[in-house]
């Protein structure tokens, strides 16, 4: 089955990404935990992702489009990556994203995925 | 609220906490229906608080709360005449005319014995035990085991289904099944006590850890089995692993392991209870698995009164426990004590013996692995082996502790 894990990060998790202080120990833990997830072969697709104020919003209401940069504000964690991954139930997907760094600051969402029905 | 509905609330409340298990218990084991046996006593419990305020507390609260619930399944069962037994419709009912008495047997032991029947899934035995001799809320139990809730709630309702459909019987094993059976027992037990130790971060949150129920588990069954060596071993093992609890995190976050944990900070008095324990599971005459791995983790312990670890003999007693009786973890755990007790190269070997489909997601055998090659000097193998292992680590303080060991074994093959 395949699920996707979602992992939100806090505001402080993404300050530790670029302070020379923190900064390996954050990124020492997640190349541990994506090689992990890689020698164990359930890795079907994923990737970190560039901090919030990078994002840009898109919607259109009543035939008008708008569009606005950075990220929601009033959430405290945001989206900083997603793994796709192939693995046996809910059991093992759970278990994967408690091995996640994010889950003991921010939170993990496990989504099991919709896929389009067999075309045979 | 009124000071008497307050009172009586309050009764309803003690009464089901301190009685649940022992009265669904014994409900249960007369109607062979765990769940049939839950509604009525949770309807039983409605009543009470219905009823308590107007008339008064009982004098005798379990026993008032037993004949509603019983009376209850008996009326489930006149409606229900296809699935009524009628030998058990006629017990109900002859009881039922009888003044409630409050000496019931104790069917806890019978309920443990069927929630880890082996026909019973695994994964469920734990919380199914936890739930029907303990009472615990699926939410509270959810977090710890790291099953979602209605994941969870399912499963513990199909196991439900099983016992009753299958009529697992209820009944306490034959002589020659109790060891096996009561190892079952004992088994699950001890995992709901590991899910406390291991728990992923924030499966406290709502319970401290499932240690203390386990231990109340184990006791039970030491009282119920007098005669039986193994749950004394078990429950000898988890005081001496809570007995250390204060010398593992000192401080909170912290992780310190175990042969770099300050002995002084160990419960010398729980250390020495477990001991005692221990001796008397050893006058039984009746070895076993919890026993071994009790006199492995008591002989860590001696490091408070000695000042130096047993290595040879800790390897001894994983020798002698792995050849009866190997599991992943106390393979990993005696291939290390081998490396301590100077054969370096003995415990590699044995940590590669083990099956690579087994170790390959195995959170210690990695740390293991790692700690023996910097043993050995072999520092890239040894960093690779801590990154699988802060990979697959899902407790931060955890994590925190083997990134450091990490940096330390790097800035070993600086030239100095």
């Amino acid at each position: 089955m395949q699920f996707m894990l979602s992992f939100s990060e806090t505001a402080a998790d993404f300050a530790n990404r670029d302070n020379p202080a923190t900064a390996p120990a954050y990124w020492g833990a997640w190349n541990a935990y994506v090689s992990a997830m890689g020698q164990a072969g359930i890795v079907v697709s994923g990737n970190g992702l560039q901090p919030t104020h990078t994002a840009t919003h898109v919607s259109v209401r009543d035939g008008k489009r708008h569009i606005h940069d950075g990220p929601y504000a009033d959430t405290k964690e945001h989206l900083g990556g997603y793994f796709i991954i192939e693995v046996a139930g809910l059991d093992q997907a759970l278990e994967w994203a408690a091995r996640s760094p994010n889950a003991s600051t921010g939170s993990t969402e496990v989504r099991s995925a919709l896929l389009p029905p067999a075309s045979a | 609220m009124t000071t008497r509905a307050a009172v009586a609330q309050r009764a309803a409340e003690t009464a089901a906490r301190s009685a649940f298990g022992r009265l669904l218990s014994w409900l249960a084991w007369q109607w062979r229906d765990i769940a049939a046996a839950e509604d009525a006593l949770s309807d039983a419990l409605v009543k009470a608080l219905e009823r308590w305020p107007l008339d008064g507390v009982p004098d005798k609260p379990e026993a008032w709360l037993l004949a509603v619930a019983r009376r209850q399944l008996l009326q489930v069962a006149r409606h229900d005449r296809v699935r009524c037994d009628p030998a058990v419709t006629m017990l109900l009912a002859d009881e039922d005319s009888e003044e409630p008495s409050d000496a019931f047997p104790d069917a806890r032991l019978k309920l443990l014995f069927v929630c880890a029947h082996p026909a019973i899934d695994e994964r469920v035995r734990i919380p199914l035990m936890l739930q029907t001799v303990l009472g615990l809320q699926v939410a509270d139990m959810a977090p710890a085991l790291l099953m979602s809730p209605a994941a969870l709630a399912q499963r513990l309702v199909r196991a439900k289904q099983k016992i009753r459909d299958t009529g697992l019987r209820f009944e306490e094993p034959a002589v020659d099944d109790l060891p096996q059976r009561l190892h079952h027992v004992l088994e699950a037990i001890y995992g709901a006590f590991g899910l406390g130790l291991d728990a992923v971060d924030g499966a406290e949150e709502r319970i401290t850890s499932l240690g203390p129920e386990a231990k109340f588990l184990c006791k039970l069954v030491c009282v119920l089995l007098p005669n039986a060596a193994e749950p004394r071993g078990l429950l000898a093992m988890m005081t001496l692993i809570d007995a250390r609890a204060a010398a593992r995190e000192p401080q909170p976050g912290q992780f310190v392991p175990l042969p770099a944990q300050d002995p002084q900070l160990w419960d010398r008095d729980a250390i020495v209870v477990a001991d005692k324990l221990l001796w008397e599971a050893a006058r039984l005459r009746n070895p076993g698995p919890f026993q071994l791995e009790a006199a492995i983790q008591s002989a860590h312990c001696h490091r408070l009164f000695t000042g130096s670890t047993p290595w040879s003999g800790i390897a001894q007693l994983y020798a002698n426990s792995n050849s009866f009786y190997p599991t992943l973890g106390s393979r990993v755990a005696g291939a290390v004590a081998t490396a301590e007790a100077g054969e370096l190269e003995q415990g590699l070997l044995a940590l590669d013996a083990i099956d690579a489909s087994e170790a390959g997601q195995f959170q210690p055998w990695w740390v293991a692995r790692a700690y023996l090659l910097d043993k050995r000097g072999d520092v890239a193998g040894a960093l690779d082996s801590y990154e699988r292992a802060i990979g697959l680590t899902s407790q931060s303080r955890l994590r925190a502790h083997l990134q450091k060991q990490m940096q330390l074994t790097a800035r070993s093959v600086r030239p100095t």
